[in-house]
């Protein structure tokens, strides 16, 4: 085991408000770790941080014992973490197939003499790019929409590419931001079965979500923030348990569910 | 049946291109046809940056004035071989496309567009009044045309009739339509739509988007010195207006009108952009006017130019387009 994401004394300011405040964290190679707290706690701020959309102020960022902080979106994800956003982002004038094919174009090499001379790595990389596309594919369930638009296909069914999109790029820590928002009762279910068949392949997951009922279910271990600042660790049982969790987020009527 | 229907349209296309100067013989018509084929070459550069990797590039005109400027003073001032004189001036070009980038690609959308807009005048000053190198005002004149090249077995290949000149132009036409074909369909063009579809997707999934910006930009800068090379040794004469901003415009309307990150859609807006003003005569001062109405008009009902209304109306007919990507 061991801890293949450490975050130490992270801060960051937006002005003269922290949005994170010295913040610390590991996640466990192989866990699912959920982030939660109320509207504005800034957990999509932390996953900012982590992946260099964002600067911290203060604090170090450690990926596999390498520090990260102040890589750029792509490096970190050349390194291996990949993210989703809270607004389904994907290629929506693509094909679903070709969103993932341009997913896996981090792992190849191929450049631009290559395109223009068509050489044998040009074709092989695209060879590449297309099979990790269909496996993907195969492995998030969205084999016979490969050829639609990605604009066409039902929200669910962008939420599970968004993800897969995020897979095709080979990360050994997949970042997702709310996975199952807007998403129904049902929909909730096989999207956790998803997210679990992932941690399967030997990836670790950091979860933000404000569904509980997802959240309680999927987790290791959770992380609580509250303006900014972590209030509580621990297993969903022990989170469940914390007065100072339940009083600034699950509310007095949490316990009886 | 598709894909084999457009391969024949595109055979019958290029043997009428090729048979076009033995049937045209009217100086008149030639010299349209070979503006076209110039503008054409101009304008699909542009939607490599504009069309395919999203960057609304208003500085394309200023690209095709130091393409074809810095080939007439190679050529005037060192007499520079025509054939050695395009590559590098293209290449300087590009050279500056890749210079202004660096700086200018760091911005995003209208401010791009601002950015690009604010270098392609300054171009258009310093050509204007930088009186020892451009002449200025008086512009450059008695700018050679290609020169002769020589046939192993004797003679050589000239470019003195308007035929000979349709073919290379033709040739460079058909030249940068293969370039940036092979660059559009591979990985590398994948990652120039990537970024013109969500930029900060496009990194999250672990592209340079900079450094794709950066090479996009500077291949298309790169032909837009093509053109103004073909441009200057055509018609042997240049002057400021030439790297003025209006070129920027018009080669941005001949692509909205044919149809944003299309191969086909700048070919056909330049060829009717050049022809149909030219044969009814319209006078100079009402082009403009008249673009900025065609172009409200198409922006309305036509948002994807003639050639995204005709993908329309084929998937209306209920044939699901399978994408050309794959074979």
């Amino acid at each position: 085991m061991g801890a293949i994401l450490t975050v130490q004394g992270l801060t960051r300011f937006f002005g003269g408000l922290a949005a994170v405040m010295d913040l610390s964290f590991e996640v466990q190679s192989g866990e699912i770790l959920s982030l939660i707290g109320p509207n504005g706690a800034g957990k999509t701020t932390v996953f900012n941080l982590i992946t260099g959309t964002l600067l911290p102020t203060q604090g170090k960022v450690l990926f596999q014992d390498h520090e990260i902080t102040g890589s750029r979106p792509y490096e970190t994800t050349v390194l291996g973490v990949a993210r989703t956003f809270q607004t389904t982002s994907l290629f929506y004038d693509e094909t679903v197939v070709d969103n993932l094919i341009v997913g896996y174009r981090c792992r190849t090499r191929m450049g631009f003499w290559d395109a223009l001379f068509q050489t044998g790595r040009s074709r092989e990389d695209e060879r590449r790019c297309r099979q990790k596309a269909e496996e993907i594919l195969e492995f998030i369930g969205l084999r016979e929409r490969g050829a639609e638009l990605a604009r066409n296909i039902p929200q669910e069914s962008q939420k599970r590419l968004a993800i897969a999109l995020a897979l095709v790029t080979e990360p050994k820590l997949l970042l997702l931001d709310e996975p199952v928002g807007g998403l129904t009762e049902e929909e909730n279910i096989s999207m956790m079965a998803l997210i679990q068949k992932v941690q399967t392949r030997g990836i670790s997951i950091l979860l933000i979500e404000h569904k509980m009922k997802v959240v309680m279910n999927i987790s290791d271990r959770i992380v609580v923030l509250n303006y900014g600042q972590k209030i509580a660790e621990g297993s969903p049982q022990e989170v469940g348990r914390n007065s100072a969790v339940i009083e600034a987020y699950l509310g007095a009527g949490y316990s009886e569910t | 049946m598709n894909r084999i229907g457009g391969k024949w349209i595109i055979l019958a296309i290029m043997v009428i291109a090729v048979i076009v100067p033995q049937v045209v013989t009217n100086k008149y018509y030639m010299n349209i046809l070979i503006m076209s084929g110039i503008w054409s070459i101009v304008a699909l550069s542009l939607n490599l940056i504009l069309g395919y990797t999203g960057q609304v590039n208003l500085a394309h005109g200023a690209f095709f004035g130091i393409g074809a400027y810095a080939s007439a003073l190679m050529m005037l001032k060192l007499n520079m071989n025509f054939w050695l004189a395009l590559p590098l001036a293209a290449a300087i070009a590009g050279f500056f496309g890749f210079l202004i980038g660096l700086p200018a690609l760091r911005t995003r959308g209208s401010y791009f567009a601002i950015g690009t807009l604010c270098f392609n005048i300054i171009v258009t000053l310093i050509v204007d009044r930088w009186e020892g190198l451009t002449e200025g005002a008086r512009g450059l004149m008695g700018i050679p045309g290609p020169s002769p090249i020589p046939l192993p077995w004797g003679g050589e290949i000239t470019f003195k009739t308007m035929a000979t000149q349709y073919y290379l132009v033709l040739g460079f036409l058909l030249l940068t339509i293969f370039v940036l074909r092979r660059i559009i369909q591979s990985l590398v063009g994948r990652t120039f739509r990537a970024i013109r579809g969500n930029e900060e997707l496009a990194e999250a999934v672990g592209i340079h988007a900079m450094r794709t910006k950066l090479l996009s930009f500077t291949v298309s800068c790169f032909f837009a010195g093509v053109g103004g090379v073909l441009y200057a040794s055509y018609i042997g004469f240049l002057s400021p207006e030439i790297t003025d901003y209006h070129v920027s415009f018009d080669a941005l309307i001949y692509i909205m009108i044919g149809g944003v990150g299309t191969m086909a859609g700048p070919i056909i807006g330049t060829l009717l952009f050049v022809t149909i003003p030219e044969t009814l005569h319209i006078a100079a001062e009402f082009r403009l006017l008249l673009y900025g109405l065609i172009l409200i008009v198409m922006i309305i009902y036509l948002p994807r130019g003639i050639v995204g209304w005709v993908k329309d109306l084929r998937g209306r007919k209920g044939k699901q387009e399978v994408s050309w990507e794959q074979s």
